[in-house]
């Protein structure tokens, strides 16, 4: 099928979606109008489809190297395919982490044979124990341009400051995990009603807020630019924003289960429904989805993050955090933002 | 609620009052069995009942496989907690392992709240008996709390539980003293009491009573002399040693002191209020010897009591109260 062309779909650029066809070939897209007249080529029926760029997550946990039972770099990337996209973003969280250059070179090299492209998100600082800064110099050089110690946040404010100072002249962004440790300590699910009841620690929303405001000061004292990740309540969002208009280069990202999943879904003890930040109030959720239909979220990313399945069959406590997000995502973004809205969808995704 | 009867006793959460006066019922005809030659009733014979304790406690398993022998169950118990059972074993594994025994009911216990939620899914065809998960329910406690209250009012009327039903609980002050928010305990006796129709009140340190548990529609007070006098009964919970070093409560010694049911607090009590205790108890911290073993302290009957409430609810989960 190296000539085709899709015909009859939506067709979604970056301001308007109209009614087109589109020619590939080998690979690359030749033309776009209405009835083309295509020549020999494969006739691909899109009637009722949007056709547009392939999604790209900004967040994945291919858990390769170090945890292949749960995913690698490949199934990772067969997952991503599935779900609609074309590129994704492998976060550092492996065993050992991506906090050198051999091991982001691996990663990228495994990519390049993989079903999409794979960006690596290098660790900021050395195994992310959040003591010295992993080589960002080095690693920017070979062409990252992400870095966190996501898994957790950057505890010390000293060390994200000086991350922050030495990101800034690299041009490479720094984002961060939000949850503060030290409030989180026990803690399996959100803080609330729910976790009271369940006699499950609680992770307060406070934490992660209390983080963004932290991080967003540092960044006002430095410069450069942070992006945070997976937020997980209204107020997190709200100190981004205001964050922004003030003129900090902040960028954030929303997952899709704190779109549609609250922390009642906790209460069968189900492992499946634990994952950091956890799973919000119900009123959490709704701001969110309000946030992503009034086009305010800057991406939806997945925080993808498998776990081999017997590792989930433990009590709920015990159970490692982290939700599967590839395949679905677009699912829940499109049924969050509602109506027909193609643009909002591919501008998140 | 699920129901008790043919089914499981995971929680007590949104349990009613029918539902717990059936096993305070059954239980109480199960009390008479103490006192005859042969202490056993062939309710459950053929019936196996594993007992699993991931956690250890000598006396909530030996109370259990007693009431499980009483109704002449086949008993097969595994102090998991000693075992082998190491990290790499799932829970689901080691419980489809001795589901494969061939087992009609499971009492289990486990540091994790949630757990034995969890293990009724995974082997749904049997009945799980919760004995205690992690902080969040212990059911047959609350029940046998709930026996106790209603036996010693009930006696002091001249009248037996049976008669009164529920009526003795009507506007009962039943007040709660220590780490509610750690307590599985605490959990199961709010929501027993609560069904039976009492007034629940909550008191201890801000750490271990945080002010938001007023949504368990109890009242919440930081004021234990206060709240002495306002009680009828009194249960007391225990303090985990290592809540009390700093990080809840800055020492057992200051938490005694304001939140101790301590001699001196004693003299003030009414001579009708009722101290209960679950058991161990952390004498000189949240008790004092006084008290534990004053006439107003139950915490003997509480433990006598706990063979009976466990028959009910091991004969009414598994046999489903037919055939009676
Ligand atoms: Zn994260």
């Amino acid at each position: 099928m190296s000539r085709y062309v899709l015909r009859g779909g939506v067709v979604v650029g970056p301001t308007e979606a109209r009614r087109a066809d589109v020619l590939v070939d080998e690979g690359r897209i030749i033309s776009v109008g209405t009835d083309l007249d295509v020549g020999r080529a494969e006739e691909l029926d899109c009637t009722g489809a949007w056709v547009g760029p392939a999604y790209v997550d900004l967040h994945s946990h291919l858990r390769e190297p170090g945890a292949e039972a749960a995913e690698t770099i490949h199934s990772g990337a067969r997952a991503g395919v599935r779900g609609g996209y074309g590129a994704l973003v492998a976060m550092p969280n492996t065993e050992p982490a991506l906090d050198s250059v051999s091991l982001v070179r691996d990663v990228l090299e495994r990519g390049r044979s993989s079903a999409l492209d794979v960006a690596v998100c290098a660790a900021i600082t050395v195994g992310r124990r959040g003591e010295r800064l992993a080589p960002l110099g080095d690693l920017a050089a070979l062409g990252v341009r992400l870095f966190s110690d996501d898994g957790t946040g950057v505890a010390n404010p000293l060390v994200m400051r000086r991350a922050l100072e030495y990101a800034r002249p690299l041009g490479v962004r720094l984002a961060q995990h939000c949850e503060d440790a030290s409030l989180c300590a026990g803690g399996v699910m959100n803080e609330g009603e729910w976790s009271r009841r369940l006699g499950l620690g609680g992770r307060p929303a406070i934490a992660e807020e209390i983080m963004v405001a932290r991080d967003l000061d540092l960044l006002r004292l430095t410069g450069g630019r942070l992006h945070l990740l997976h937020l997980s309540t209204a107020r997190a969002v709200g100190l981004a924003l205001a964050a922004r208009a003030e003129g900090l280069d902040v960028t954030f990202e929303v997952t899709p289960h704190h779109l549609v999943l609250d922390e009642s879904a906790c209460a069968a003890y189900d492992p499946i429904m634990k994952v950091h930040p956890p799973l919000r109030a119900a009123s959490d959720v709704a701001a969110l989805g309000e946030l992503l239909r009034q086009g305010r979220l800057d991406a939806v990313a997945t925080d993808h993050a498998p776990h081999a399945p017997e590792t989930k069959d433990q009590p709920f406590d015990e159970a490692p955090a982290g939700m599967l997000g590839l395949e679905h995502a677009a699912s829940v973004v499109h049924e969050v933002l509602g109506a027909n809205r193609p643009l909002d969808l591919f501008r998140v995704l | 609620m699920r129901t008790i009867r043919g089914g499981h006793l995971l929680t007590l959460e949104g349990v009613d009052r029918v539902q717990v006066v059936d096993v305070l019922d059954t239980a109480e005809s199960f009390v008479e069995v103490h006192h005859r030659t042969i202490r056993k009733v062939p309710a459950l014979t053929g019936r196996v009942v594993a007992s699993l304790f991931f956690e250890e406690s000598t006396r909530t398993r030996l109370s259990f496989e007693t009431a499980a022998k009483r109704l002449s169950a086949d008993v097969i118990s595994l102090a998991v907690a000693a075992s082998s059972v190491k990290k790499g074993e799932s829970l689901r594994d080691t419980i489809s392992t001795i589901e494969a025994l061939g087992l009609d009911a499971v009492v289990l216990r486990h540091r994790s709240s949630g757990a034995s939620e969890q293990v009724a899914r995974f082997v749904p065809h049997v009945h799980v008996i919760n004995a205690g998960d992690g902080q969040h329910q212990h059911p047959t406690q609350g029940l046998l709390d709930a026996f106790t209250v209603r036996q010693v009012l009930a006696e002091r009327r001249g009248t037996t539980g049976r008669e009164s039903g529920a009526e003795l609980f009507d506007g009962l002050r039943v007040l709660i003293v220590g780490d509610v928010l750690h307590s599985r305990v605490a959990r199961s006796d709010i929501a027993v009491y609560r069904a039976l129709g009492a007034n629940v009140r909550v008191v201890g340190p801000g750490t271990l009573v945080p002010r938001e548990l007023t949504e368990w529609g109890v009242e919440v007070s930081y004021d234990l002399d206060e709240s002495l006098e306002w009680a009828q009964v009194i249960g007391l919970l225990r303090l985990q040693s290592e809540r009390g070093s700093g990080e809840f409560v800055p020492s057992l010694g200051e938490f005694a002191t304001h939140y101790g049911l301590t001699s001196a607090r004693l003299t003030t009590l009414d001579p009708r209020t009722l101290v209960m205790h679950p058991g161990p108890m952390n004498r000189g911290v949240e008790i004092d010897n006084a008290v534990a073993d004053s006439a107003h302290s139950l915490v003997t009957r509480q433990v006598a009591n706990g063979v009976p409430v466990r028959m009910a609810v091991l004969y009414l989960t598994v046999a489903g109260g037919d055939g009676r």
